[in-house]
């Protein structure tokens, strides 16, 4: 490693991140237009047009009747964005913890509920807000004070949890914490099922859902782009405080090797608990958007959810906060693509393939690289 | 132990209880024969009589022996995946609801063909077979962590897939009226009002079950799955497959499962999606864990007394409450109403803390096996002198604690997946 001067790492970095940027971009803009194809050919279809139903009548037709179909894709991109973010929070979690103790947290997707019960808690029962609030100020008031609410408790059950159930099984066979976590799953479960009931629970959808932005025929969802965008922000957060901070460097040492990093001083039950806090903060905020965009919660949300973002962190690789991030995209666009073209009770199935075919051809994930036994 | 048991009873002199140990290691399957003959006798006799009697009449508790049977069948087999070879199989149901269908399509006027029973156990069970190598095929040559997801994974879709290809399966409705299996000599009829046939049937099924798979966990293939759950690594080394060897481990559990969707297919005559959702393969877990991974014998006994308790217990439970009419407390702010309380929804919740508590405290069950015991507890065996290791405590907590000798021994017993082993 040759030394670099700090302007020329500033320059590499911020090249490093256009590219990311203009990657993402490109991959939005694909997934558009492979939408707007795919709407238009499936419309194609059902109206049993068979001149022009085949498929290179649809994907080289370009007119009025596909710019309705191109405005309406444009509209579900951006919903991809916001689901696949809310996807993104929860992988974090998983892919941190699976990082640092290579423990599959079955218990996280469960965190991520309680997350959105408590949302439901903070805006419908104690501030009895259930209506959209139009002031903008107030509105962002309300949205910060869910999120100052949620993210620390659910963070701290994460640690409770760690610290209770995960840290004395830490070296036991490893089947033991695996088992203990699908416990732990069950407990959360069981227990908001007790307090909140079986049935769906409406949170509060403050965030008015009517305000869009008309774009060329389309309505664009402002709450979608809103949660996209707050997202985005823990996302960077997150990168700034793992890659940057003296905490976020004993985090890596100690995924890296443990032994090695608690050789070095590093702080091994702390970094730890400090995982499990970021993660459940994380899952929190997830939790939150979740409520404000679908306006539902369920006690058993966090198993469904919990193993799609699951199956988002193994497809990004797991272990690499990048690509935990990336997966959950790419589950939010191909949930987001199904329910589109009228399958979205397939979107389980869709899932549940993409790993079995991630596990089979690459199963360090696209951004994880290959290590011996871990894969 | 029989080598020991042999020295003393040349020695002369053996206890009877020795004699009985000293025949049960020599001759298993006929041990397992007589054991199973009197569980059996019992299971007819004892709810006829008090305290049994008093709690339901004969032929629930015959129906609920023929149910708790199915568990026991169900626990059996996945203890070869999770017990016996160190495999986390959490969608263990899946397999179970792909027997179940396969008997309905085989016996119900939906598909309009009439297959006989017995051979259809064996035809629905090579078909759960069949999906278990199909999925453990690309999976196993993994790290178990990605085999525990994928499998939840395949045990949440399986009953989605059911339930949305519903020109092939009637979607929620389910098939119904599947046909009960034909009358068998000396057994009789099978039918609702009667379940003692299918209690019956279902001993006969446990019993080859349990002869067979404590013939193979004896056998080389048994072996070598218990060297895969010690250390796959080592166990790869010494020359085993583990591949092959895991894929047979987890079909042979699919198989199990097969035979009991069959027969539970049979049994309640209607089979539908919301019968093998993730809490049916939860309840088996629970069991295999309670019971004590990988002693044959401890599983069964562990699902059979699970399942009583949470389908008779609970229930009687909620009569017994109701019968009561307790009063509702009500102080201020403090609402208590026992008759609200449905004791049955509960189960999920102690299940949950069983695990967990059991995990902590007693990873090798309510009735562990000898080897079993002493391999998750080798720490504390290696951990040295009890001033270092509090003796009072019994779990692994303790054990793995403050001496860093300890740590790395467990640290080397715990398999290639162990921390710092694969970094």
């Amino acid at each position: 490693m040759t030394a670099t001067s700090p302007a020329v790492a500033a320059s590499n970095s911020l090249t490093r991140g256009l590219r990311v940027i203009g990657l993402a971009v490109g991959a939005i803009l694909i997934y558009l237009l492979v939408l707007w194809r795919a709407l238009e050919f499936a419309s194609e279809l059902t109206a049993g047009n068979t001149m022009q139903g085949s498929l290179i009548a649809a994907l080289t037709r370009f007119d009025d009747v596909g710019n309705a179909y191109l405005a309406q894709a444009l509209q579900q991109t951006v919903n991809a964005l916001s689901i696949g973010a809310i996807y993104a929070l929860i992988a974090l979690g998983y892919t941190m913890v699976y990082g640092i103790i290579e423990l599959i947290n079955f218990a996280h997707g469960d965190i991520f509920m309680i997350g959105a019960m408590l949302a439901v808690v903070f805006l419908g029962g104690l501030l009895h807000q259930q209506e959209a609030v139009n002031n903008i100020p107030i509105l962002i008031a309300l949205i910060l004070g869910a999120l100052v609410f949620a993210m620390p408790i659910v963070g701290l059950i994460n640690v409770f949890i760690e610290r209770t159930v995960y840290r004395p099984l830490r070296n036991a066979p490893r089947l033991a914490p695996l088992i203990t976590a699908v416990g732990v799953s069950f407990i959360l479960q069981n227990i908001v099922l007790t307090i909140a009931g079986s049935g769906d629970r409406a949170s509060p959808q403050i965030f008015p859902l009517d305000a869009q932005i008309p774009f060329g025929g389309a309505e664009i969802s402002i709450l979608s782009i809103f949660i996209f965008a707050l997202s985005l922000g823990l996302m960077l957060g997150l990168q700034n405080f793992v890659g940057r901070s003296r905490m976020g460097r004993a985090m890596r040492a100690t995924a890296q090797d443990q032994s090695a990093a608690s050789l070095m001083g590093v702080d091994l039950n702390q970094t730890i608990a400090l995982t499990f806090l970021l993660g459940g903060m994380l899952a929190g905020a997830a939790g939150v958007a979740w409520g404000l965009r679908f306006g539902f919660v369920r006690f058993d949300l966090g198993f469904n959810s919990g193993l799609k973002a699951f199956t988002a962190a193994v497809l990004g690789g797991i272990g690499n906060i990048s690509g935990a991030v990336l997966g959950g995209f790419i589950i939010g666009f191909i949930e987001n693509f199904a329910s589109s073209l009228g399958f979205s009770r397939w979107s389980e199935f869709l899932v549940f393939m993409v790993l079995t075919f991630v596990l089979i051809f690459k199963p360090s994930g696209i951004l994880g690289q290959l290590t011996g036994d871990r894969a | 132990m029989s080598a020991l048991a042999a020295i003393r009873g040349q020695r002369g002199g053996m206890s009877p209880r020795a004699q009985i140990r000293d025949f049960a290691d020599q001759h298993r399957s006929a041990t397992i024969l007589i054991s199973m003959s009197i569980v059996g006798v019992l299971m007819s006799l004892l709810p006829q009589v008090w305290p049994l009697a008093g709690v339901q009449n004969k032929e629930p508790w015959f129906d609920a022996f023929a149910n708790a049977g199915i568990y026991v069948l169900l626990a059996m087999g996945l203890n070869v995946v999770i017990g016996l070879t160190g495999l986390l199989d959490l969608g263990y149901a899946a397999f179970f609801a792909i027997g179940s269908y396969a008997y309905a399509y085989s016996n119900s006027p939906f598909s309009g063909v009439d297959l006989p029973f017995l051979p259809m156990l064996v035809v629905g069970a090579a078909i759960a077979a069949v999906f278990g190598i199909a999925l453990g095929a690309p999976t196993l040559r993994l790290r178990g962590d990605y085999l525990a997801i994928m499998t939840l994974g395949f045990g949440e879709i399986v009953p989605i897939v059911f339930l949305n290809l519903d020109t092939w399966t009637q979607g929620t409705n389910g098939i119904s009226g599947i046909f009960r299996p034909e009358p068998l000599p000396l057994i009789g009829e099978f039918t609702a009002v009667t379940p003692y046939a299918y209690m019956v049937v279902m001993l006969f099924i446990v019993t080859i079950a349990m002869a067979l798979l404590y013939r193979l966990q004896d056998s080389r293939v048994g072996r070598a799955w218990n060297a895969i759950r010690e250390d796959e690594l080592a166990a790869a080394a010494n020359g085993i497959n583990t591949v092959t060897t895991k894929l047979l481990a987890f079909a042979l559990g699919a198989t199990t499962a097969g035979l009991a969707g069959v027969f539970s297919a049979s049994k309640l005559t209607i089979v539908g999606p919301d019968q093998f959702y993730f809490q049916v393969s939860f309840t088996i877990l629970a069991m295999v864990i309670l019971g004590g991974m990988g002693n044959i014998w401890g599983v069964a006994a562990g699902a059979f007394v699970v399942y009583l308790l949470q389908s008779v217990l609970l229930k009687q439970l909620n009569s017994f409450k109701e019968a009561l009419h307790l009063p509702a407390l009500d102080l201020g702010p403090v609402h208590f109403d026992i008759n609200a309380i449905n004791f049955t929804d509960y189960s999920f919740l102690l299940f949950g803390f069983a695990l967990v508590l059991m995990m902590l405290f007693r990873p090798e069950g309510l009735f562990p096996s000898q080897r079993r015991r002493r391999e998750l507890h080798i720490g504390e065996e290696l951990a040295g002198p009890a001033d270092i290791v509090p003796v009072e405590d019994p779990g692994i907590v303790g054990a793995l604690g403050e001496t860093p000798g300890a740590e790395e021994l467990t640290g080397e017993d715990a398999g290639p997946g162990a921390p710092g082993h694969d970094r």
